[in-house]
């Protein structure tokens, strides 16, 4: 295994983010603020509670996820495809590296800023609501592996987008509504019930549900089911990678 | 002498069904200069993006100093340093740390002093704390050349290395391409400046529409393909060539004061004895002669026009 090719890629992709503080860390964080005085404070006062959880403390574990999962995908596409798109890749392609090391080094980097991100937003959220967290390991294991299930999945955003728009269409047009619509500022129990029969096909739900459990115990699906749901679309998408390697898909064609 | 590369029956056909090689045989031996010539499209980006690991082939093989470049991967693109045509670099990351990333890339350990021997071979050490977005077009050449030296490469591709620099750094990199010879490296680079192919090369290999049409060492390819030009100047002008003299191949300069005459050096019977001895039945006479040799891009235009 070439390991210093990924700990080069890897501590490149970490100096991007340092490089890009700004961007990549403080941006987040104030968005994040901004929906607690919003959700958090004007609109949350007029909701006592949800499931015996105040709402300020609710929104917690789906704030943490929704920035989770953009910031993945992002950190992930937007890796990848900057050297694609300005020719750099070529020094990849022709090095001593595997399909594995690549994917190791650019979705660890992508999930290592996502993780630090959904860290400093859990922190950020204890200036404004108590909180507690039941399971915290269960809480880091649905933090890992949902920042490296989407940062896989950002990454082959990044390798099929022939385009900046291309980049931004599937965060834009699916992720950020399905994360709103999967129970970050509500449980889905509070929904009708065809709406909730509908959002149950949405993938969002599972995680927002799983990962609100390690904190508070109390969760809309069953924690198993959103486990295996979060391995599921994980198993998804290493296999598309797998198959983008195996074939050189908009790489080495 | 061994071969280095070995690239046999290779072929590649685009998605969108354009053939850009047509099984390519090539071999290339350990510490020579091969000048890889072809006007725009013939196919020699290609070739090379298949040898670095960059573009997948649709048939063929091809071996680095024994190692397959599929089976063997690692070992094999460990030996190659490519300098690509473009210049792609990380505009926003400093030269000492894209050079370092190189290295680290190839799995070599870090070593603080061969990179700085590099960038100051290289006149980049002022630089090495600059980003790569603020570099001149020619600093960025250097840096390119940098980052493909830093992994300590036996094989350095240098594709269109001379493209738009300007003469200085073209004489730079002449040298430091000799330089690199000397220690051993096998250099093979892709130009439209023949004189850098005519400077520099060992061996010529001209493509064209995607086959290799000639392999050849180059002063042996100027001796075969090259024609003679003797160019007489006359005492007195000409209005015209005269009728006499019709069965030579020559050129009557627009003053009439120039007779050329262009012969194949190694035809039997070159004409040259005859065309004299006809010169002076005719009462033409010459005050100086001179005789040039053809260069290499004339005979790379000759012999790409040839083909149908």
């Amino acid at each position: 295994m070439n390991l210093r090719a990924v700990w080069a890629i890897y501590r490149m992709e970490m100096a991007r983010a340092f490089r890009t503080v700004l961007q990549s860390i403080v941006s987040p964080v104030i968005s994040t603020s901004l929906y607690f005085v919003v959700f958090g404070s004007a609109i949350g006062s007029r909701i006592t509670e949800i499931d015996g959880i105040s709402y300020g403390a609710f929104i917690v574990p789906g704030l943490i996820m929704l920035s989770l999962l953009t910031q993945s995908i992002s950190n992930a596409s937007f890796a990848i495809y900057f050297p694609k798109f300005v020719g750099s890749i070529y020094e990849l392609l022709s090095a001593p590296v595997s399909y594995l090391e690549i994917v190791i080094a650019y979705v660890g980097g992508a999930a290592t800023k996502s993780i630090l991100l959904g860290l400093i937003i859990l922190a950020t959220a204890s200036l404004f609501v108590p909180l507690t967290i039941l399971h915290p390991f269960w809480m880091l294991a649905f933090l890992v592996l949902t920042a490296v299930t989407f940062s896989l999945f950002g990454f082959i955003i990044g390798i099929w987008a022939k385009s900046f728009e291309q980049l931004q269409l599937v965060p834009l047009l699916i992720i950020t509504p399905l994360t709103f619509l999967g129970g970050s500022f509500y449980s889905i129990n509070m929904l009708p019930e065809i709406w909730r029969t509908v959002t149950l096909f949405n993938p969002v739900v599972y995680l927002i549900s799983g990962f609100r459990w390690s904190f508070y115990g109390k969760s809309d699906v069953s924690v198993g089911i959103s486990l295996g749901m979060t391995i599921v679309f994980l198993l998804i998408c290493i296999a598309i990678v797998a198959w983008i390697f195996r074939t050189g898909y908009r790489l080495r064609n | 002498m061994p071969s280095i590369l070995s690239i046999s029956g290779v072929s590649k056909t685009y998605a969108t069904g354009f053939t850009a090689l047509k099984e390519v045989n090539l071999d290339i031996q350990r510490g020579e200069i091969f000048a890889l010539l072809g006007p725009n499209g013939a196919g020699k980006t290609t070739l090379i993006s298949i040898v670095c690991g960059i573009v997948n082939r649709s048939s063929g093989t091809v071996t680095v100093d024994g190692h397959d470049i599929n089976k063997d991967y690692r070992a094999a693109r460990g030996l190659i340093g490519l300098v690509p045509q473009e210049l792609t670099i990380d505009a926003f990351e400093s030269v000492w740390a894209t050079v370092n990333y190189s290295r680290g890339l190839f799995g070599k350990p870090a070593n603080p002093g061969f990179v700085e021997k590099v960038l100051r071979d290289l006149s980049l050490w002022d630089k090495k704390d600059a980003k790569a977005i603020t570099l001149s077009g020619g600093m960025k050449r250097r840096l390119m050349i940098a980052k493909a030296l830093s992994h300590e490469p036996r094989i350095l591709f240098l594709d269109e290395p001379t493209a738009g620099v300007d003469v200085e750094l073209r004489q730079d990199m002449w040298a430091m391409v000799r330089r690199l010879r000397e220690d051993g490296v096998t250099i093979i680079l892709t130009t439209h400046y023949i004189e850098e192919a005519e400077a520099m090369a060992d061996r010529v290999g001209v493509i064209n529409r995607g086959e290799i049409i000639l392999v050849e060492n180059k002063a042996e390819l100027m001796r075969k393909l090259g024609r003679k030009r003797l160019v007489l100047e006359l005492r007195n002008p000409l209005t015209a060539i005269p009728e006499a003299l019709s069965r030579y191949a020559l050129e009557l300069s627009p003053d009439g004061g120039q007779l050329t005459y262009t012969y194949d050096n190694q035809a039997e019977r070159p004409g040259v004895a005859s065309l004299m001895r006809d010169l002076e039945a005719g009462g033409i006479q010459f005050r100086d002669i001179d005789t040039q040799n053809s260069s290499l891009e004339e005979i790379f235009v000759n012999l790409v026009r040839r083909e149908p």
